[in-house]
């Protein structure tokens, strides 16, 4: 399954040409499109498809858990994921999922269908292959991988048979610069056709370039600050809601993140199937400290915030520092590396986190699942992924409705369901929302077709064309 | 009396050269053995009482506890820190340096790749420091006080405090944006990538050796601004410390007594005083190489330079601790390596010294 460059919005096959759902939902079937091939010339088969989705499972490395979800494990796998004829694959899922939710999963990079053969013909110690295909490819889409130097350079090459035609570039080269004033100077000079990696500054600079355009990417990653709910204060719902108000959500959006991340305030985000794109909060400093009164808090208290080192993180800190200062807060900001910082954000060693996260799939479970789901809130079930976990925050009608949105048949009313979910984690809950990155790709005008979607997996180059 | 000689014949008795060498040579292996193990045995320490997880750093952060329990357990992380060491000891001694989270690639191919790219960035640089610092050194103290002395300090301040990164950028703006005199950041245009079949992995070798130049040419075109920044850092301190030497020798009693007895001056600079700073100045210019191998981090981060210095720094914000510790090897045995390879040119350029 995948969303294609034409229409991000909707699903599509992809090496499924069709697919049909059981009437309670647990059993679907793919028809494997005819005639595929591999980049090594081998024929796309419901084999191939299969043992894919299987090696993911017996992997059990971390992205596994987008398909282990539906109750996959290494022992059942065989049985429950199979080709059952030369063009037929047959799915069941154990766990009460909405099937809309598990084929939009099937569009993440992990359930991607790689060649059985090739890839297994470099298995080493009964690892599937996992180490060999670490640096190599051995798919069927647009470009197959020809180069990878990891912080260097990837280089892409058009794959001749792709069922959509020929790419519009023979090669694409990825290139590693790390310092964006270099990657500019680089666009400028034409010695590279974009640039995605610009700061606000820069694309401002070069901006008035008649050989440059700049596009905007709206990426599902989103921006929040999150509050661990077993501080004594913090676990406070007015207390939430006051630091909601005291934040300036437009001054920073139209000041240093300008072009770059816009305002937006629910847990999925907007232009994607079931955002909901309401923004309720904007500065009030009158009313964050009536709530700071109401909660027993008239004259502030000490917090910390702890965020990641890079940009634009410390930035945001010190203007939240600033506002919350207005509500009589005293906020201490603490950077750190994200290595150093997850696992105080996981060992729940935290006041405030201002931290950033993505969907993993493009359906609004894989956000509700970490935002509005926390079946356990005691410390020793260590549910480490879930951020609602992390910031000690569990409510009943959050879980019972994420649950329910997520097992949801019917299409409208599962996205009703989360709109709902999405509107009381505005209102309670340990997390401020704050912004949705918009990613801007800098360009010569004369290179045209590039797509960005939401997810880092949704980058498409096969309708590049250069003029 | 001849010291050198005196103790020879104490240490292995007339005839008997063969013990004295091997004593010799057990001392450096001695000395090269502690000098790895105490490198290995902190770095491998400071990587583990670091707070940054290194099982995140391969799992994500967003990994259930259970996929976080079963890398932990694979890493041997629930052992003791001793048992981690000697068994990543074990491993070394395999030739084996442990795989890369960050490029997922064996460490020691990484190394491969990056080293040659910073020896080809820090051999020039030190070529440029030496050959154009030393006469710069060596006329400033011939002209102490006058404008040249002063021109070469006010050069050797600027190379020495101006941000290396700022110079990067400055020049990058001027003589390949502007001018176009020079080829961009990178080792290569793109499109020449991996047309030369790496040999060296020193890409002015590779091409000279393949006989293409117009690959050699880009390679030069893009090392000579990376190359000349790095070489003003190694330039300013090789020409401030010369200058310094020489003033010194040339305040010597020696040195007037040559000019008394007629010498040419410039036989008075290079034959006599110069011969003496010579090996303070290897000490320097080996320091200098031996820092400019590992330390060119941001020179190599402004000219996008794949090198080992920027490797080492990825992946130590990355928390890529086999990347690190390999890397800190690299250059641990770099430094002893220069540090010898000095000692044995004191013994070439002053046969005083034993």
């Amino acid at each position: 399954m995948m969303f294609e460059p034409e229409d991000l919005q909707t699903l599509v096959g992809g090496v499924a040409e069709s697919w049909n759902i059981t009437n309670n939902g647990k059993v679907i079937t793919f028809k494997i499109r005819s005639g595929l091939k591999f980049h090594s010339g081998n024929p796309v088969r419901a084999e191939d498809v299969a043992w894919s989705l299987q090696r993911v499972v017996k992997l059990n490395k971390t992205p596994a858990f987008i398909i282990t979800q539906f109750g996959w494990t290494a022992e059942n796998v065989d049985g429950l994921v199979k080709a059952t004829d030369g063009n037929h694959v047959q799915i069941t899922i154990t766990e009460d999922f909405s099937p809309g939710l598990v084929l939009n999963a099937m569009s993440a990079g992990v359930a991607s269908v790689v060649d059985k053969k090739l890839v297994m013909s470099h298995e080493k110690d009964g690892d599937l292959g996992y180490d060999w295909l670490k640096s190599k490819s051995a798919g069927s889409g647009a470009f197959s991988l020809k180069t990878w130097k990891a912080n260097e350079l990837v280089t892409l090459e058009a794959n001749t048979s792709y069922r959509h035609g020929v790419p519009g570039m023979k090669r694409v080269i990825l290139r590693h610069v790390s310092e964006p004033s270099s990657q500019r100077l680089l666009l400028e000079k034409a010695d590279v056709d974009m640039a995605r990696n610009l700061t606000p500054d820069q694309v401002k600079g070069i901006q008035g370039n008649s050989d440059i355009a700049i596009d905007g990417y709206p990426k599902g990653t989103i921006v929040y600050m999150a509050a661990n709910a077993g501080h004594p204060i913090l676990g406070k719902d007015k207390v939430m809601q006051a630091l909601r108000y005291l934040v300036d959500y437009d001054s920073m959006a139209n000041s240093f993140l300008a072009g770059q991340f816009v305002v937006h305030q629910a847990f999925w985000p907007a232009g994607l199937w079931a955002s909901l794109e309401t923004i309720p909060y904007s500065q009030d400093v009158a009313k964050a400290r009536s709530l700071l009164a109401q909660a027993g808090h008239a004259d502030g208290f000490e917090l910390t915030i702890h965020t990641l080192t890079n940009s634009p993180f410390p930035e945001i800190a010190q203007a939240v520092q600033a506002n919350l200062a207005k509500g009589g807060i005293k906020a201490n900001i603490v950077t750190l590396e994200g290595k150093t910082l997850w696992p105080k954000y996981r060992a729940r060693e935290h006041d405030i986190i201002l931290a950033r996260w993505s969907p993993d799939y493009v359906d609004p479970h894989s956000n509700a699942d970490a935002f509005a789901h926390n079946p356990d809130n005691r410390l020793e079930a260590k549910l480490t992924g879930v951020l609602a976990w992390r910031n000690a925050w569990a409510d009943d009608a959050s879980n019972a409705l994420a649950v329910k949105a997520r097992n949801e048949l019917d299409l409208d009313k599962r996205k009703q369901q989360y709109l709902e979910l999405q509107a009381m984690l505005q209102k309670k809950g340990p997390f401020v929302i704050m912004f949705q990155q918009n990613e801007q790709v800098a360009r010569r005008k004369s290179l045209k077709g590039f797509v960005s979607g939401s997810n880092f997996d949704l980058v498409f180059y096969r309708n590049i064309n250069k003029k | 009396m001849d010291q050198s000689a005196t103790s020879g014949q104490k240490t292995a008795g007339p005839g008997l050269a063969l013990p004295s060498n091997l004593v010799k040579i057990i001392g450096v292996i001695s000395s090269l053995s502690l000098t790895f193990i105490g490198l290995t045995a902190i770095t491998f320490v400071i990587g583990r009482v670091m707070p940054a997880d290194p099982v995140l750093a391969i799992v994500g952060d967003r990994a259930s506890q259970e996929v976080y329990q079963q890398v932990f357990l694979q890493l041997g992380l629930d052992k003791p820190i001793y048992v981690q060491y000697f068994r990543y000891l074990g491993q070394l001694a395999e030739g084996d340096l442990g795989t890369s989270i960050m490029t997922a690639q064996p460490v020691a191919e990484d190394i491969k790749r990056f080293f040659p790219a910073t020896l080809e960035l820090a051999t020039i640089a030190t070529l440029l420091g030496i050959f154009i610092g030393i006469p710069m050194g060596v006329m400033a103290a011939v002209h102490q006080g006058r404008w040249l002395d002063h021109i070469v300090r006010v050069i050797g301040l600027i190379g020495y405090s101006a941000p290396i990164f700022w110079l990067g950028m400055v020049a990058l703006l001027i003589f390949y944006a502007k001018l176009d005199w020079v080829a961009g950041p990178g080792r290569l245009d793109v499109f020449y990538d991996g047309i030369v079949e790496p040999v060296t992995g020193v890409l002015l070798i590779d091409a000279a050796l393949s006989r293409d130049w117009e690959i050699f040419h880009n390679a030069l075109s893009h090392l000579i601004l990376p190359a000349s920044i790095l070489g003003t850092f190694a330039l300013a301190y090789i020409a401030r410390m010369t200058r310094s030497f020489m003033l010194d020798q040339l305040s010597q009693e020696y040195i007037l007594t040559a000019r008394v007895k007629g010498i040419p001056e410039w036989k008075v600079i290079w034959n006599h005083a110069f011969r003496n700073v010579l090996v303070q100045l290897i000490t320097i210019i080996g320091l200098t190489y031996a820092s400019l191998l590992e330390g060119s981090v941001l020179t190599e981060t402004v000219f996008s330079w794949p090198g080992i210095g920027q490797y080492i720094t990825s992946s130590l914000f990355n928390n890529d601790m086999n990347a690190v510790l390999g890397g800190t090897i690299v250059v641990g045995v770099c430094f002893v390596g220069i540090n010898m390879l000095s000692d044995l040119l004191y013994r070439l350029v002053d046969p005083r010294i034993s």
